[in-house]
């Protein structure tokens, strides 16, 4: 390359060849949603006319609430209800700390750059896969046959699909911490679990952290749906309002639900304060 | 001096203070167009919070900065950010944006001369791509202009980022500890090249530095400063070995730092 000029050319060649590559992977991403909008019968026309039943049915589960008395008829269930809601948080804590545990201790071994080798990080990586990509329903029903139904198939369920997606974030979050602490640390001659341990998790905790309350709310949720298939909580309630047409019930354990996902974003966000920069608790 | 193209820096009773320390502390001084001012210090001395209160990256607590008749500490909106773009900055860590190619980070210095909603789709003039190649033609990087910054070395990537500095077409050319992350090779090289730019440009440079060698050999002007004071300014000959003797005798002593800090604290408690 002599000249600016001469170097221009060469440049600008090489945003071409991005801007191909780019365009390229819009056009298999285009190709991916017509072929998914036709499969899945997206079709404008009826969503825009299906739209006002989502409305109908809402109002539905929400009675005319004109005093007190209409409230506290609503939500009649409620001593019942929040009880069923503890179990069902009580599951959805449970399967999020063991899920976190197992994916925190395996997310060091799948990180690309804290393997020991190319086998440790592909074995643990296709464990991980395995645990997220079967439907919690399958993993639930697997554990209800195995245990006898009650809450605890329901732990185990989500607790093995918790690990696998959380492992994955995890790992990530591991690869992009900085390196710098990982060579002082060997240098000292510290051990692999060691330089781990002070050198990549005090970096990676406030995500795991963060990570670890989304999935703790999704939990929720999922503990309420896999109570359809007998694991107690408040989803098997829940289910049964829906086949019954309770709408009434259905609107007030939603709501329920809603509350308690709220509250658990808010007390979230006080701890991720304590855990990052400046927060009260070193890791 | 070089006369007044653009008329002087002045600095006057610049302070800023952290918590309870004063970074810099009733700070007054009046830079010439054209002049390479190396400013000398300890780490914590507040050098770096100085360059940054002139670009206006901080924001003083008291004082003001003006450049000729632009009242700086006054800019709002986008004066600010053209008078950021006429005092270039350049950084100990460089600071480059590791996953772009070289030519790119040099290129983002044109961002506040392009139209925002181009360059936020990746559209630059020609001119400017040409612009950014001839910067990097000056800092003899043009061969690694499509690698990724963070590939480079220490010496090539703070040359990348003067070339950015360079396209800004600034008046000013802040460095904040320009090699203290360099070996001695790569750091005369690059204070060859600020002095280069200095000269041949006309572009005012304030360089904080670690090594007072260096700021001899290569600036017109010395500012040393201590716990946010300036205590010494004036020609590098007049930097004579008693007044060497001084400085490094006061940054060595442990007691006057310790009454600062008591100091610092009173005031910002009252």
């Amino acid at each position: 390359m002599r000249s600016a000029e001469d170097f221009d050319s060469a440049w600008e060649q090489a945003r071409r060849d991005k801007r191909r590559t780019l365009a390229a992977g819009g056009a298999i991403v285009a190709a991916l949603f017509a072929v998914s909008a036709w499969r899945s019968e997206l079709d404008p026309v009826r969503l825009a006319e299906g739209l006002p039943g989502i409305v109908d049915y809402l109002r539905q589960t929400i009675p005319a609430l004109r005093s007190a008395a209409d409230l506290r008829e609503w939500f009649w269930g409620l001593d019942r209800w929040l009880l069923l809601l503890a179990e069902t948080l009580a599951i959805a804590f449970l399967a999020t700390l063991l899920g976190t545990a197992v994916a925190a201790l395996l997310s060091f071994s799948a990180a690309r750059n804290l393997a020991r080798s190319r086998w440790e990080r592909t074995l643990t990586r296709r464990a991980l896969e395995l645990a997220r990509t079967v439907p919690v329903l399958v993993f639930a029903l697997i554990f209800v046959v195995a245990f006898g139904g009650g809450p605890l198939a329901g732990v185990l369920a989500l607790a093995v699909h918790s690990a696998g997606s959380l492992g994955k974030l995890f790992s990530e979050v591991n690869e992009n911490a900085g390196m710098g602490p990982v060579d002082s640390l060997r240098a000292t001659g510290a051990g692999w679990a060691q330089t781990a341990r002070y050198a990549v998790l005090p970096q990676s905790l406030p995500s795991f952290l963060s990570y670890s309350m989304l999935r703790f709310e999704i939990n929720v949720r999922s503990a309420s749906v896999i109570g359809f298939v007998g694991v107690g909580g408040i989803g098997q309630e829940l289910y049964y309002a829906i086949r019954q047409f309770l709408y009434h019930d259905v609107g007030a354990i939603l709501a329920l639900i809603v509350l308690t996902v709220t509250a658990i974003d808010l007390v979230g966000e006080k701890l991720r304060g304590l855990v990052s920069d400046g927060g009260a608790i070193a890791p | 001096m070089l006369g007044d193209r653009h008329g002087e820096l002045r600095l006057e009773g610049l302070g800023k203070t952290f918590g309870a320390v004063k970074a810099v502390d009733d700070v007054s001084l009046e830079i010439d167009s054209g002049e390479m001012v190396g400013v000398i210090g300890a780490s914590g001395a507040g050098k770096s919070t100085l360059l940054k209160l002139i670009n206006r990256l901080i924001e003083p607590d008291d004082g003001s900065v003006t450049c000729g008749p632009l009242d700086v500490s006054d800019l709002r909106g986008k004066a600010l950010l053209e008078w950021r773009a006429d005092c270039a900055m350049i950084f100990q860590h460089f600071n480059l944006v590791e996953r772009l190619d070289a030519a790119t980070n040099v290129l983002l210095g044109r961002l506040r001369r392009s139209p925002s909603w181009l360059s936020l789709v990746g559209w630059f003039s020609r001119e400017d791509r040409l612009r950014a190649a001839r910067a990097l033609e000056r800092v003899e990087l043009l061969d690694f202009g499509l690698q990724r910054a963070g590939r480079l070395s220490g010496g090539q990537q703070q040359r990348v980022a003067i070339a950015r500095a360079l396209v800004q077409e600034p008046r000013i050319l802040l460095a904040d500890e320009p090699v203290s992350a360099l070996d001695p090779r790569s750091a005369a090289a690059v204070m060859e090249l600020l002095h280069k730019i200095n000269r041949e440009d006309d572009i005012t440079v304030l360089a904080n530095l670690h090594d007072l060698e260096l700021a001899r050999r290569y600036c017109d002007r010395i500012v040393a400063m201590r716990a946010g004071r300036v205590v010494f300014d004036g020609s590098p000959g007049r930097l004579d070995a008693a007044a060497i003797e001084r400085l490094y005798r006061r940054e060595g002593d442990a007691p006057p730092a310790a009454a600062d800090w008591t100091d610092a604290r009173k005031t910002t408690v009252a």
